[in-house]
């Protein structure tokens, strides 16, 4: 098999972040590339054809600050420098890809990353809903910042990630089945956080359809009280190549008191 | 754009959204990383950038203009191998040899950071890294030989260190001329 060179495309390639934001715009017609390691596959193929990319790699997003009680992470931050980040977002980001593919791949990108055509992406997504974490971003009608829940919900090509603010001092836990080798994408994984003193408990889940969902009937219950066989009112698992709706389904709730035996009891 | 690749200044024209691996293989002609998959899954592509092992295969060109990169040929020469290297071909951890410019540059970077590494180390540093020839049992006893430097001191590959590049060591009868 050759290597094919690519033809000439309009590269975009902002030298600050007002730089980034001003060549972003609206987002139409713009195809972001953080990392690459997602979109390169595609455009090396020719099974992408944008007309307009803008490269992140020299924006400066990539700074990672304490703010008091959070953790700031710029878009362009390689997962490979998110070893430290609150838990379960750390295990999270170890179980992608593989070193090198996390010394290239930025927490942006992942969070940005739309669905396989055969099974899930954005593995990052549920960990970061279970943190509570706020995305910032810009596009149409200027600068906001929300929930990464509902960031997922939303189009996120529409928007042009900025950084993520990610809460500090909180217990986390995760349960997770995937296949043993290095680059299979997760089937299912559920992230699980609350404050130290137990309350304000968080799940979310990943894998069970094309975002991550958060899992509110499960939080109802408080870490006492919270029953994972109602994680399916929040989410009807989805069927694809990795695995049936059927097995998702039975093993959602298996994976959700496994997430909360650990939020107990840390190991 | 400009890189360091081996200690050596490049100018290169490859398009912005081509791929390192493409810069370097059809461009400057440094054949040792491997294009196999294409998308990352394999392995054979890796290089060092500043030290720390990425896909060439999946990294776009305008991201590295100024960087420095390490293939496997500038890790050593036929005539002096690197300890990593020299351990890869004394422990057989080589067969094809396909998969070899990736776990070596791989091993490289591992051992640069852990310089003992644990077996669970090793298996993960080498986890994006696909043999298809005969498994990882040899490729591992090479990373723990060269981690724990037991490596014969003759460290030449015999006849190699005359090939010339970009001919064959070894012609196959009835091969095309």
């Amino acid at each position: 098999m050759s290597v094919a060179a690519h033809e000439e495309q309009d590269v975009l390639l902002p030298r600050s972040r007002d730089e980034a934001i001003a060549a972003f715009g609206t987002g139409a017609g713009i195809t972001v590339l953080g990392g690459g390691t997602i979109l390169m596959p595609e455009l090396s193929a020719g099974r992408l054809k944008p007309d307009r990319v803008l490269m992140l790699a020299r924006a400066g997003l990539d700074e990672i600050r304490e703010n008091g009680t959070s953790l700031v992470i710029g878009a362009g931050v390689r997962l490979a420098d998110l070893g430290d980040a609150p838990e379960p977002l750390a295990t999270a980001v170890r179980r992608v890809g593989d070193p090198e593919i996390r010394n290239q791949a930025t927490i942006g990108g992942n969070l940005c990353a739309s669905p396989g055509p055969d099974f899930p992406r954005g593995d990052l997504q549920a960990p970061l809903i279970a943190l509570g974490a706020t995305v910032r971003s810009a596009g149409s009608g200027g600068e906001r910042s929300e929930p990464v829940e509902d960031f997922v919900t939303g189009d996120p090509s529409a928007r042009l990630v900025l950084e993520l603010e990610v809460p500090t001092g909180r217990w986390g836990a995760s349960a997770s089945v995937r296949r043993p080798h290095a680059h299979a994408y997760t089937i299912l994984a559920v992230s699980a956080s609350m404050a130290t003193d137990g309350s304000d408990l968080r799940l979310a889940v990943t894998g069970a359809g094309p975002h991550a969902a958060r899992l509110r009937s499960v939080e109802e219950g408080g870490l006492a009280g919270a029953d994972p066989e109602r994680a399916l009112n929040d989410i009807q698992p989805v069927d694809d190549a990795l695995a049936s709706a059927w097995y998702r389904q039975k093993m959602l709730p298996v994976l959700v008191a496994r997430a909360l035996s650990e939020l107990k009891e840390p190991a | 754009m400009n890189l360091t690749i081996n200690g050596a200044e490049y100018e290169l024209s490859s398009p912005p959204l081509a791929t390192l691996l493409f810069a370097l293989r059809e461009e400057v002609g440094i054949t040792g990383p491997k294009a196999g998959c294409n998308q990352g899954g394999c392995g054979a592509c890796t290089v060092l950038l500043e030290g720390e092992p990425v896909r060439a295969c999946l990294m776009p060109l305008a991201a590295v203009d100024g960087a420095s990169i390490t293939t496997v040929e500038g890790l050593g020469q036929p005539e002096r191998l690197s300890t990593v290297q020299a351990a890869f071909h004394q422990e057989y951890g080589s067969q094809c040899g396909f998969c070899t410019p990736g776990m070596i540059t791989a091993t490289h970077a591992l051992l640069e950071r852990t310089p003992s590494p644990t077996r669970s180390d090793i298996e993960e540093a080498l986890s994006g890294h696909v043999c298809r020839c005969t498994g990882y049992v040899k490729i591992i006893q090479a990373v723990e030989a060269a981690a724990r430097g037991e490596v014969a001191e003759e460290s030449a590959l015999p006849g190699l260190a005359d090939a010339q590049p970009g001919q064959p060591d070894v012609v196959i009868p009835g091969s095309p001329a």
